[in-house]
């Protein structure tokens, strides 16, 4: 069986993760970026299963799944967190709440 | 007997232990039985070992307690040394210290803080134990310290008043220059003779230095600085009249019969080292006849009773300056002795006096007080008559012997004699100046609170046995002391100058007449009922006339002493305190500070609160960091 060049799955990788950075840095709403963190953990995760698969070890694939049970975790806390925001605050835009200045 | 010799200050000092320790929840007869009667333990115990050491022939004894500090080549005991200098001197302090114990505790009966008085007192008695006591320097300079500490506490016991804090504050600050010379002095004698055992020194220094060497001369200074802060002589008189705010019996014990003579008995006890440095001892005696007559003539001036007194003892402990100056070491000792007495007879009854008058302190608003003060005029009387050396008075054989002994002096003899001759005169003229006006002539007391109540307001002399007893034996000493032969011969045998009296008929003549002279002077101004007006009108035209006048403020201000040390030391260090008032290293200190809250106020301006920012700089973070990564 032909695989698939282990640079395509890398370059795929690098694209989400950027994907994921730019929805980061330009999003207003916290709730979209929450699911560009979850793009970019799975960029990562994505990035392991290759070079897991490029050097026929396991470890990268054991690697992906604590990846996916940290971002299960963090989007449950994340949304916990978002909800209670939301009540009190009656806005999910980030660029309104920057009390905490120094 | 004499190995018991440490109990003589252990017992004032379980006294203050006791009374400190009870913090002012005794009874004030507990207190008292407590604060006089450690004391009076002490000076029985004295007694006894007086006696023996008498009957034993009067060989000198030390013992050692227990060692102190050992430290390289220094071995400090806590040894105490008895010979007849030590001797004399705790019998003054035990005895004359428990007269005015036990007179404390009837003028202090009223007083709030009567524990604390005597608890100070018992601490006072025990340190000045100590300095005579002491074998060695440095426990000396302990006790040295120990009583100029209790003297700033006494000072400033009413320390409600301002005024009496200051005053014990300038006491402990004047003495501390002296001080700092002594101590400065004690390391100077370590450093070239190896010992501080004041025995060990006398000893040595003959046989390392010839007389009149720069070491001799450079240690003796430094000693006599210590002497001259302690026992208020020019130019560190300035402290002792400010003293006076403490209360009386205060002014009598420490500042009268015995802390101020520590100079004299510092001096005497290291005499060798004065007669190795010449020049010194010169110095020695002209300090002394140059405080004599300045403290004299200021205190014909001072209107204040206490004052009066206060500048009196800086002129008496002139007196004991000079003999020590000229070589007569047993006659300071002994004028020394007959002094406290005839002090602390004066400062007690103008304790008396005060307390009659409800702390009335102006001569000038007394007058005519012989009637209803009688124990007081007697007293005063007696002490005057010791003070003036009128003849056969305890003060006649001590000032008689100082006055001789001056005249003895190879090259300023009579120089020295004129002065302290004059320095009589004026005595005679100030102290019964201060009887006249305050027991002769016109009433001049009025009344002050007249809100008070009625028993408050009369003058009542009181004559509680408690403080009649102790004036009726300083009386007696006062008039009688002078046939007590001090036993210091033997201490100061090495001196081998021996004052032996050389003078003519014609100066003995002169020396009695001239105090009595001055006593009819002092009656026709201040004191006889017919001369009142002309005595009156004579003082009248002094003082309007502008040289009179002018030397009334100069000396009623003790010669600006005060005034020259205000402007020559304590504005300057107040200007600079001003100008220093940001502490100049502070501010490297300070700097640090500054550089840390400007980084500070820099890197707040990072914390946007905005989250997108922080993100931001993260990644670029991020690519900086692997940037470098790769292109290195």
């Amino acid at each position: 069986m032909e695989s698939i060049p282990y640079e395509h799955g890398l370059i795929l990788a690098a694209i989400l993760f950027v994907c994921g950075l730019v929805g980061v840095l330009t999003r207003r709403n916290i709730v979209f970026v929450l699911m560009s963190l979850e793009i970019m953990l799975n960029a990562c995760g994505l990035a392991f299963v290759v070079a897991s698969s490029r050097w026929q070890h396991a470890e990268g694939q054991v690697m992906f799944l604590m990846i996916l049970t940290l971002a299960a975790a963090e989007v449950a806390v994340g949304l916990g967190l978002i909800i209670q925001m939301y009540r009190r605050f009656h806005t999910v835009d980030i660029s309104v709440l920057n009390e905490m200045k120094g | 007997m004499q190995n018991w010799i440490g109990l003589l200050p252990a017992f004032p000092l379980a006294g203050f232990l006791l009374l400190v320790l009870s913090r002012g929840r005794m009874t004030k007869t507990v207190a008292g039985i407590i604060g006089a009667g450690s004391v009076g333990l002490s000076f029985l115990l004295a007694v006894m070992i007086s006696i023996e050491f008498l009957n034993s022939g009067a060989q000198p004894f030390s013992k050692t307690l227990w060692m102190w500090m050992q430290v390289g080549g220094l071995d400090t005991g806590f040894t105490f040394f008895l010979d007849g200098l030590t001797l004399v001197m705790i019998l003054i302090i035990s005895g004359v210290g428990f007269l005015i114990h036990l007179y404390s505790t009837g003028f202090m009966a009223d007083d709030p803080g009567f524990a604390r008085f005597f608890s100070y007192m018992n601490l006072f008695v025990a340190s000045m134990l100590v300095l005579v006591l002491a074998d060695n320097l440095i426990l000396l300079y302990l006790g040295w310290e120990g009583v100029g500490l209790c003297s700033y506490l006494l000072i400033g016991f009413w320390y409600d008043n301002p005024a009496n804090g200051y005053a014990a504050r300038k006491a402990f600050v004047v003495t501390r220059v002296g001080d700092t010379s002594m101590a400065i002095g004690l390391f100077l004698l370590f450093s070239q003779l190896g010992t501080l055992n004041i025995q060990e020194i006398l000893l040595l220094a003959p046989t390392q230095w010839s007389t009149g060497s720069a070491v001799a001369v450079a240690a003796s200074a430094l000693l006599l600085g210590g002497a001259v802060g302690k026992s208020a002589q020019l130019p560190l008189q300035t402290w002792l009249p400010d003293a006076m705010a403490g209360p009386t019996p205060i002014s009598a014990l420490i500042h009268a019969a015995t802390m101020v003579t520590a100079g004299v008995y510092l001096i005497a006890r290291t005499h060798i080292l004065f007669e190795l440095a010449p020049s010194v001892q010169l110095i020695v005696a002209f300090v002394g006849l140059a405080t004599l007559l300045m403290a004299g003539f200021t205190a014909l001036m001072q209107r204040d009773i206490k004052r009066i007194l206060a500048y009196s003892t800086i002129s008496q402990i002139g007196y004991m300056f000079l003999a020590l100056g000229v070589g007569a070491w047993s006659a300071a000792v002994f004028h020394l002795l007959t002094h406290a007495f005839f002090k602390a007879l004066l400062f007690l009854a103008a304790g008396t006096v005060i307390l009659s008058l409800h702390h009335e302190h102006d001569i000038f608003k007394m007058g005519a007080m012989r009637r209803r003060l009688p124990v007081s005029f007697w007293c005063f009387i007696v002490g005057s008559a010791a003070l003036t050396a009128l003849p056969f008075t305890s003060g006649f054989y001590s000032k008689d012997a100082i006055l001789l002994a001056a005249l003895d002096h190879p090259s300023y003899g009579m120089l020295l004699w004129v002065g302290g001759v004059l320095g009589a005169f004026m005595t005679a003229l100030y102290s019964f100046r201060l009887v006249f006006v305050v027991f002769f002539g016109k009433s001049h007391y009025e009344q002050r609170d007249t809100q008070q109540h009625d028993d408050h307001g009369a003058v009542v002399e009181n004559t509680s046995p408690a403080m009649f007893f102790p004036l009726l034996i300083l009386a007696i000493l006062s008039l009688f002391g002078g046939l007590i032969s001090v036993p210091v011969d033997a201490v100061f045998a090495n001196g081998a100058l021996h004052e032996e009296a050389h003078a003519s008929q014609f100066l003995h003549a002169l020396m009695i007449l001239i105090p009595i002279l001055g006593v009819m002077i002092s009656w026709l101004l201040y004191g006889s009922l017919s001369y009142e007006k002309a005595g009156a009108h004579l003082r009248k035209q002094l003082l309007v006339s502008p040289l009179g006048g002018l030397l009334n403020r100069f000396w009623f201000s003790g010669w600006g002493m005060d005034k020259l040390y205000q402007t020559l030391l304590v504005q300057p260090f107040l200007a600079l305190a001003q100008v220093n008032r940001k502490d100049i290293v502070d501010l490297v200190f300070n700097s640090l500070s500054y550089v840390a809250r400007f980084a500070n106020s820099a890197l707040v301006l990072t914390q946007t609160g905005n989250m997108r920012w922080y993100a931001i700089s993260l990644v670029a973070g991020l690519v900086i960091v692997i940037g470098l990564g790769v292109w290195r």
